[in-house]
């Protein structure tokens, strides 16, 4: 009876408890395949604000699609902080709900991106099909496999970078129509996802070239055996920023603010940095990208804002219903 | 189907007028209360959310060739899906109830793994099995037979996850009809087709289109699966659960909610006329009971 009673009082006070030291907590919410980078992260963040402020901190993950995971914090999830691979996703936590204000990419340095990747290619071995840049993927005969562009912000960025390609080529918007309609004529499939894209060019073996972020390249080649695939880097390509922002109107409810503000700072830090390039992503604090030119190939990189203005009015350009990437489709 | 049997046995049949247990206001209310809040008010949300279109834009986001390509895609292989059920279903239940054979009973329960595999578990398996380099696939293509990443592969899925739905509401009907009917059939001189299609078909029907209108009902719903194995291509292989997630991922909420209500509104359509069809044939085949 008195044991029942004791776990019973346990079991309330873990349950009420919780609440109370919340602020000992933060959490981040982010995309799918952020997943591995945050692992090796968040404890070098935990040790090193435990140094600097005695304070023990627990930092909470949550993954999933990016614009889903967006939705769920516009829906009420209690983020404090939110990272993405494109700022579409956090643009909208200020347009629905008023969560941050509208300036948030400006707040820190590189436009609020700590960390950046890129389109490349990856073929298989040998590259029988011999494909070296963006005008080789729409000869007659080539599959290309790529995520929805409508589903996936990274076929979105595989898109544009395809589309830009042309346009920093000296090309018109016409002509990157052009080119961008005879790239889908040479995509079999269009998966959901990046992942579900990568599972049917290597293990269902369908196209010849997968289009897909340089970080995960590298953890295909790691992963899933580096002697069946080769890495094409076109020779210009889309710099895909993954911006990082307070969600203000959690964090200041919640009491957060120092230390979520300090978990993003931290992001720029010279170890979260030396992080990030273990996990191929190129970093972009002051002074990083030079220290680890060596472990990246140097390539001629334009940002969406360059290209297409913004990534608002790329949207509404292309992946908007009745958009240019509808209309490939829909004669 | 057991409840309209029970509802008319002979014994019950009498007392009709009265009923044993009472407490008929209190059980409707909670029945109204229960699928109020479990059915109703979440469906109804749907249509609020819609209404933040305008009846124009409403009619153009639900009538643009992509959406419309879905649901002949969706609406079409789900019929076709349950059709296949239909035939299949009835033949397995059937062997299940009338013949005993060893390992029956792991056959039995073979039947309703498709309601317990998670759906991306499905389409994953399918997905590997016909593709160009799968099992079957790799049988299949030098035919000129291509599964995955077609509306092919879409009926396959949807098939698939439909199945126990026809085996599990025939059975228990098939259970209950005795092999004497039948017999006395032949006594009176039918064939094996007639004593089929006048004895026990009849019988059969309103458990067989409950069945036939589940699995549909499951297939037009069904997402998990098939985006693995339809290949997802726009107006070719895009089921239109897949357009409601696209446009969820665009944050364009009403638009989802606007393609959802007509998907709502046209299965509602096809469920009813499917009960009306029941409904008729149990009248017309009543007295063969």
């Amino acid at each position: 009876m008195n044991k029942t009673f004791k776990s019973f009082v346990f079991s309330l006070f873990v349950t009420l408890g919780l609440p109370a030291f919340a602020e000992t907590s933060i959490l981040n919410v982010s995309y799918d395949v952020s997943r591995e980078f945050y692992k090796d992260l968040n404890p070098a963040f935990v040790k090193y604000w435990k140094d600097k402020t005695g304070e023990t901190i627990t930092i909470k993950q949550s993954h999933g699609g990016s614009s889903k995971q967006a939705r769920s914090v516009i829906d009420g999830l209690q983020a404090d902080v939110i990272t993405m691979n494109q700022s579409l996703d956090i643009d909208i936590l200020h347009e629905r709900g008023k969560l941050i204000p509208k300036d948030w990419q400006k707040r820190l340095a590189s436009n609020s991106a700590p960390t950046a990747s890129t389109t490349v290619f990856l073929v298989r071995k040998g590259n029988p099909k011999n494909i070296r840049d963006w005008n080789d993927l729409v000869r007659p005969g080539v599959g290309i496999i790529l995520p929805n562009p409508k589903t996936s912000g990274n076929g979105r960025y595989s898109y544009l970078a395809a589309w830009g390609s042309v346009i920093k080529k000296g090309g018109s918007d016409a002509d990157a129509k052009d080119y961008i309609h005879k790239f889908f004529k040479n995509v079999p499939i269009l998966d959901a996802g990046g992942r579900g894209a990568t599972t049917s060019f290597v293990q269902r073996g369908i196209g010849d070239v997968l289009l897909t972020f340089e970080n995960e390249v590298s953890l295909i080649t790691n992963e899933l055996g580096g002697d069946r695939f080769e890495v094409v880097y076109p020779g210009i390509s889309v710099l895909a920023e993954n911006p990082i922002s307070l969600v203000d109107k959690v964090a200041d409810k919640r009491n957060s603010r120092k230390v979520s503000q300090a978990y993003l700072d931290f992001h720029y830090s010279d170890e979260a940095q030396a992080i990030a390039v273990k996990h191929s992503l190129r970093p972009r604090a002051e002074g990083a990208s030079d220290k680890y030119k060596d472990k990246f190939k140097p390539l001629t990189l334009f940002t969406i804002d360059e290209v297409f203005g913004s990534w608002a009015n790329a949207q509404k350009v292309h992946f908007a219903d009745g958009g240019v990437f509808d209309q490939i489709y829909v004669k | 189907m057991t409840q309209v049997i029970t509802a008319n046995h002979p014994s019950l049949r009498k007392r009709k007028q009265k009923n044993v247990l009472p407490g008929f206001n209190l059980s409707l209310g909670y029945t109204i209360l229960y699928l109020s809040l479990i059915v109703l008010i979440p469906l109804s949300a749907a249509f609020i959310k819609t209404t933040e279109l305008s009846f124009a834009e409403f009619w153009e986001t639900v009538t643009t060739p992509r959406v419309v390509a879905s649901y002949q895609l969706t609406f079409g292989a789900s019929l076709i899906g349950a059709s296949i059920n239909a035939v299949f279903g009835l033949l397995t239940a059937w062997v299940l109830v009338r013949y005993s054979f060893p390992g029956k009973k792991i056959i039995d329960a073979l039947v309703d793994l498709p309601f317990a595999l998670p759906t991306a578990v499905a389409g994953i398996a399918l997905t590997a099995i016909f593709a160009g380099n799968g099992w079957l696939g790799s049988w299949l293509e030098p035919l000129g037979i291509k599964v995955a990443f077609t509306p092919l592969g879409v009926v396959v899925a949807l098939t698939f996850i439909g199945l126990p739905f026809v085996v599990r509401t025939v059975q228990p009907v098939l259970e209950d009809l005795e092999a004497e009917a039948e017999e006395a059939a032949a006594s009176l001189g039918a064939n094996r087709w007639q004593t089929f299609s006048r004895v026990i078909l009849p019988a059969l029907y309103p458990a067989l289109l409950t069945g036939f209108a589940l699995a549909f009902a499951r297939a037009v719903g069904e997402y998990g699966s098939v985006i693995f194995i339809a290949g997802n291509m726009p107006m070719v292989s895009e089921i239109t659960p897949l357009i409601i997630i696209t446009k969820l991922e665009q944050y364009d909420y009403a638009g989802a909610t606007a393609v959802a209500v007509v998907m709502l509104v046209i299965s509602f359509a096809l469920l009813l006329a499917i009960n009306g069809l029941q409904w008729w044939s149990s009248r017309r085949n009543g007295s063969a009971r």
